[in-house]
């Protein structure tokens, strides 16, 4: 179990080094992430009102479309290199690459929102809620829910033919259950959570969380062997 | 398989469709013939004997993939997975069928073509999940690793089923009563069985038929990679 940890920490640590020596990877995304966010805008039209009642859905959507090119990168850089084998090669359980691919995954995309979220505030005039706390875990269970469906799938879409493709469509309908609770909750916190209803939300994404969290650790073998 | 023992389950097989079909024309008119005219809807009810099957017949269809997608990663044998996608593709026809007579069904009694009610949503989100599937199917070429990958996606995919289900209807309360021989007057209830059990025969016609093409599909693969690798069965051969 230690080696394991060990493991996925130099899983982490070689991912967000590559990354942190390239930094095209999070300037791409995150401005990905803020042209949805002003398209949205757009769409919506300039009315207060209807923008910060569509903030907390364009404000996931953004994040859901700037993620799924983060995702696809992540095997993208080991299969360039033919550096995929390789890592199956050593011992150690595979679950272990799932999780370390998750965390530096996880880590991207929270540096990504961190540039991402203050920007949705602003452009939709959204005012700091009381319950910022609670909105910053449901960003960080939504993130989860939606990193380790992501982590996945692209082992999946990175190794096919047509990969840009595949991903959005294997990925958006699992996510469906973990945008809606994230979505709902978010909204209710951002109106200050007048009718108390934020709480069942977050519980409902958190048992989300875990189910997909244990579903795709465990089928993650079968996808990566070959 | 020998030649002469796969014309004999092709002609099983066209009789077996030859019959599905004869079945549903009758069910479907026994059901017309013998059912009233709806107090609400009139002659505009007769739909529901075609979605409400589609719809049963759906959900059992997805359960095949998923029962056959574990047995395969159980046990690896390459029947289930076909088996899989035999049933993944009618699933999806008959998902796409009943949202379209569901709309159809929709615009005369409710005024609109679609609504987000959390039984259309979940509908939809289930057929674009199968979807996603048989793209993936069509994507990957290497036979090993499509099966056990579609496997995995078809495995979750079941997973997420009943939750998309629920969290719908947690999502929104409205929820329309639906058709079931629960909610029915009798003079209904026997057609609507009669005709679910037509649609059936017609799902094992599909399911069979589609998976002795994908069969042959495979062979033809088998064959080429021979003829690839030098037109005597590889290495060894």
């Amino acid at each position: 179990m230690r080696d394991e940890g060990r493991r996925i920490l130099a899983i982490v640590w070689k991912d967000l080094t590559t990354e942190r020596r390239s930094k095209a990877g999070i300037n791409a995304v995150a401005f990905m992430g803020i042209l949805v966010l002003l398209l949205f805008g757009f769409a919506v039209g300039p009315d207060t009102n209807t923008l910060r009642a569509a903030a907390a859905g364009a404000l996931w959507l953004a994040i859901l479309f700037s993620g799924v090119l983060a995702f696809n990168r992540s095997y993208q850089l080991e299969l360039d290199g033919g550096a995929l084998e390789s890592l199956l090669l050593y011992p150690g359980a595979r679950w272990a690459i799932f999780i370390g691919k998750l965390i530096a995954n996880l880590v991207f995309v929270l540096i990504v929102e961190a540039i991402v979220i203050p920007v949705a505030f602003i452009l939709y005039q959204v005012a700091l809620p009381p319950g910022w706390a609670t909105l910053l875990a449901v960003t960080l269970l939504g993130t989860i829910g939606f990193v380790t469906l992501g982590t996945f799938y692209s082992a999946m879409s990175s190794r096919s033919r047509a990969r840009e493709v595949l991903l959005p469509l294997l990925l958006f309908p699992m996510l469906i259950p973990v945008l809606l609770a994230a979505v709902e909750a978010s909204t209710s916190l951002m109106g200050g959570d007048p009718m108390r209803e934020a709480g069942a939300w977050v519980r409902l994404l958190g048992a989300f969380d875990i189910i997909f969290l244990v579903a795709t650790t465990l089928a993650f073998e079968y996808v990566i062997e070959v | 398989m020998s030649t002469s023992a796969r014309a004999g389950t092709r002609a099983r097989g066209l009789w077996l469709g030859v019959g599905a079909f004869a079945l549903v024309a009758a069910a479907q008119a026994w059901a017309i013939a013998s059912s009233p005219a709806d107090r609400d809807m009139a002659h505009l009810q007769k739909i529901m004997y075609v979605h409400v099957p589609a719809a049963w017949n759906m959900m059992i269809a997805f359960f095949v993939v998923a029962i056959a997608s574990l047995r395969y990663l159980w046990k690896g044998q390459e029947r289930d997975d076909l088996l899989a996608a035999s049933a993944a593709e009618s699933g999806t026809i008959l998902t796409g069928l009943t949202l379209v007579l569901g709309m159809i069904w929709a615009k005369p009694t409710w005024g609109i073509w679609w609504t987000w009610d959390p039984r259309l949503t979940s509908t939809a989100v289930l057929f674009f999940l199968y979807v996603g599937y048989l793209i993936l199917r069509a994507f990957v070429d290497d036979p090993d690793r499509r099966a056990q990958w579609s496997a995995a996606v078809g495995l979750l995919g079941a997973l997420n089923v009943p939750i998309v289900y629920m969290s719908v209807r947690w999502w929104r309360t409205l929820h329309q009563v639906q058709s079931s021989p629960q909610t029915l007057d009798s003079s209904f209830t026997v057609g609507l069985r009669l005709n679910a059990i037509a649609m059936m025969v017609v799902l094992v016609f599909f399911i069979r038929h589609r998976y002795e093409t994908a069969r042959m599909e495979r062979e033809a693969e088998l064959l080429q990679e021979r003829a690839a690798l030098g037109g005597r069965g590889g290495i060894n051969g």
